[in-house]
């Protein structure tokens, strides 16, 4: 299966990557190589992500913004640097980066701060939810951007709409128009699904969204670890995305605000750091981004992230896009070509990332899966937290191989004959 | 090769020609089960016949879709359970959970699990426990309902008379 191999030029030196990530050299299930193709649910660390967290944990631990002494300034310093380099990495201001937990956090943040906006005040006027209003999300969502919608529209009697798939795996606008509608005050959609593997047209939607008056909501959780995006240019509101699946550390997450709307969106968590004045009746809030920041935030995880951006910047972003282009069409190519494998998602390389769903006709993707993964290959199975979509497309389950700057043409031509031995093995080849 | 110590003979076997399956009438309760995390789903349901104060699995019928360890596992609950004392057939679901949750390190109960004792090796697995477990939670959950719903019409048939 070792087809094309060398005939294809890569925009990156994988082998030399491959060597700044050290889980990648161990082995598995009885000494076999990893091939590791699951980035898309969280990714490997490199050597300089490690090193940074460890170093600041071993130098400047110390809580930020507060107390006197030099490791509280360190570690502030630390943390503010993080988030300066992390705004700039996705196009944003300073002021205009909020640390979560996740991008899950990031999202009820939005999510909460506009279901408690109707009791927060004239300003916030803008955001409050209620019956007659309209959120408006696509079916291929992850649960992340979609329960919290579904329960911010239960609580303030708002109703929730959505863009349909078409048969390909891309939304389908023919109906655009009738459904972000008037009333919509939202519009929340996946920038590059994650388990479709489309890419979105974030301009048509933005642009749709404004026309009546609709705040847009991205979730960039898989286009900002693989390519280069910039917020401000995309013309988004919101934007959130995740640390862990852009070779950092797992724990943060972030938030992006225009700043004038984060300078009117009410609070989600309250309590520590995020204050201004308090009193024993009443208390009034810091700005953003620490309005947002509740509590003792994530720093050494800040400062891992801070490295990863790093190490990305240093591979460049367009080339690793230009990587993962070309590993998405061979992989592509490959699959396409096995009698019985079936992609569920863009079946070409035009608009869509490096995320490949597909079924094994005659096999659970659990047991595609467990083949897999006895010959090394550590790939995601099940419905990857995008329910309606296997229901959208009538299967219960997808296997699905996502790619990043440490893998190869060979660890597709591993996952190809993988699903093959798999074929084999249970007596289904075509 | 690790793969045949999870996929024995017998599970493939059950995998292909599932036992009892498909959804009957009569029955005393319906259940639904889903294994939240890989979306396998499965319908049960269960009918008991109670004479002579005992209570025997008199039927067990089911729709489910799902991996080969599940419907394998189910297949082979529902052969093991049929026409058996409820009570002796929870035995069999008690050591059935014990063997999976050992994670290989106790030595299952051949005598009680049957045929069942292929899932052995799933036991090594904790990603697929939930998957052999599907079925087996499923019929627990059902039969209790049944015994709950029987107890409650000789409570009311006692107090009618």
């Amino acid at each position: 299966m070792s087809l094309a191999t060398n005939s294809i030029t890569s925009a990156l030196d994988v082998e030399k990557v491959r060597a700044d990530f050290p889980l990648l050299s161990r082995t598995v299930r009885d000494n076999k190589p990893l091939i590791y193709l699951d980035s898309g649910a969280t990714s490997q660390r490199p050597i300089s992500v490690l090193d940074a967290e460890r170093v600041f944990l071993e130098r400047s631990n110390a809580a930020v913004h507060r107390g006197a002494h030099q490791l509280a300034e360190e570690a502030t310093d630390a943390y503010e640097q993080a988030r300066a380099a992390i705004a700039s990495f996705v196009g944003a201001r300073f002021e205009e980066l909020v640390f979560t937990k996740n991008a899950t956090e990031a999202i009820n943040l939005v999510a909460y701060a506009m279901g408690n906006a109707a009791a927060a005040g004239a300003e916030a006027k803008r955001f409050a939810l209620g019956p007659g209003d309209r959120v408006v999300i696509t079916e291929m969502e992850h649960h992340s951007n979609l329960v919290p919608w579904q329960q911010v529209c239960e609580r303030t009697g708002a109703e929730l709409a959505w863009l349909p798939l078409d048969d390909e795996g891309r939304l389908d606008l023919t109906d655009l128009d009738t459904i972000v509608n008037e009333q919509t005050k939202v519009l929340a959609f996946v920038h590059q699904s994650n388990i479709l593997g489309t890419i979105n047209p974030v301009d048509v939607l933005t642009k749709r969204a404004h026309d009546v008056g609709a705040l847009v909501v991205l979730d960039a959780c898989q286009s900002v670890p693989h390519g280069p995006v910039n917020f401000a240019e995309l013309g988004v509101d919101f934007a959130v995305f995740s640390g862990h699946k852009m070779l950092g550390p797992t724990g943060i997450g972030a938030l992006w605000g225009r700043q004038e709307l984060l300078e009117v969106l009410p609070p989600f968590l309250s309590g520590g750091s995020m204050i201004e004045q308090v009193y024993l009746d009443h208390s009034t809030f810091a700005p953003p981004p620490q309005r947002f920041e509740a509590g003792t935030p994530p720093v050494s995880q800040a400062v891992g992230l801070h490295a990863a951006v790093q190490y990305l910047r240093h591979l460049g972003m367009d080339a690793v896009a230009a990587h993962e282009h070309a590993l998405t069409g061979y992989g592509l190519e490959q699959l396409n070509a096995v009698p019985g494998v079936r992609i569920i998602g863009p079946a070409t390389n035009d608009k869509r990332g490096g995320a490949i769903s597909f079924v094994v006709e005659g096999i659970h993707s659990h047991d595609v899966g467990q083949v897999l993964d006895d010959r090394g290959v550590a790939v995601r199975v099940g419905h990857h937290c995008a329910w309606p979509v296997c229901r959208r497309y009538g299967v219960a389950a997808t296997t699905r191989a996502t790619f990043y700057v440490y893998n190869d043409f060979s660890d597709i031509d591993a996952l190809v004959d993988g699903v093959v031995g798999a074929q084999e093995f249970f007596g289904v080849r075509p | 090769m690790k793969l045949e110590t999870m996929y024995q003979e017998i599970i493939l076997d059950h995998y292909r020609k599932p036992l009892n399956r498909g959804l009957r009438a009569p029955f005393d309760v319906e259940v639904h089960h889903v294994n939240p995390t890989c979306g396998d789903e499965l319908t049960l349901r269960v009918e008991l016949d109670h004479t002579d104060g005992k209570a025997v699995v008199k039927d067990v019928s089911y729709e489910a879709i799902g991996c080969s360890i599940s419907q394998a596992a189910t297949s082979v609950m529902t052969e093991l359970v049929l026409n058996e004392d409820l009570d002796a057939a929870l035995i069999t679901q008690g050591e059935f959970l014990q063997m999976m949750q050992s994670r290989g390190e106790v030595e299952p109960n051949e005598d009680v699990l049957g045929d069942a004792i292929a899932f052995a090796g799933v036991s090594k697995y904790p990603a697929r426990i939930k998957c052999a477990l599907l079925g087996w939670m499923a019929f627990k959950d059902a039969a209790a309902q049944a015994m709950a719903a029987a107890g409650a019409s000789t409570d009311s048939q006692k107090e009618t008379a």
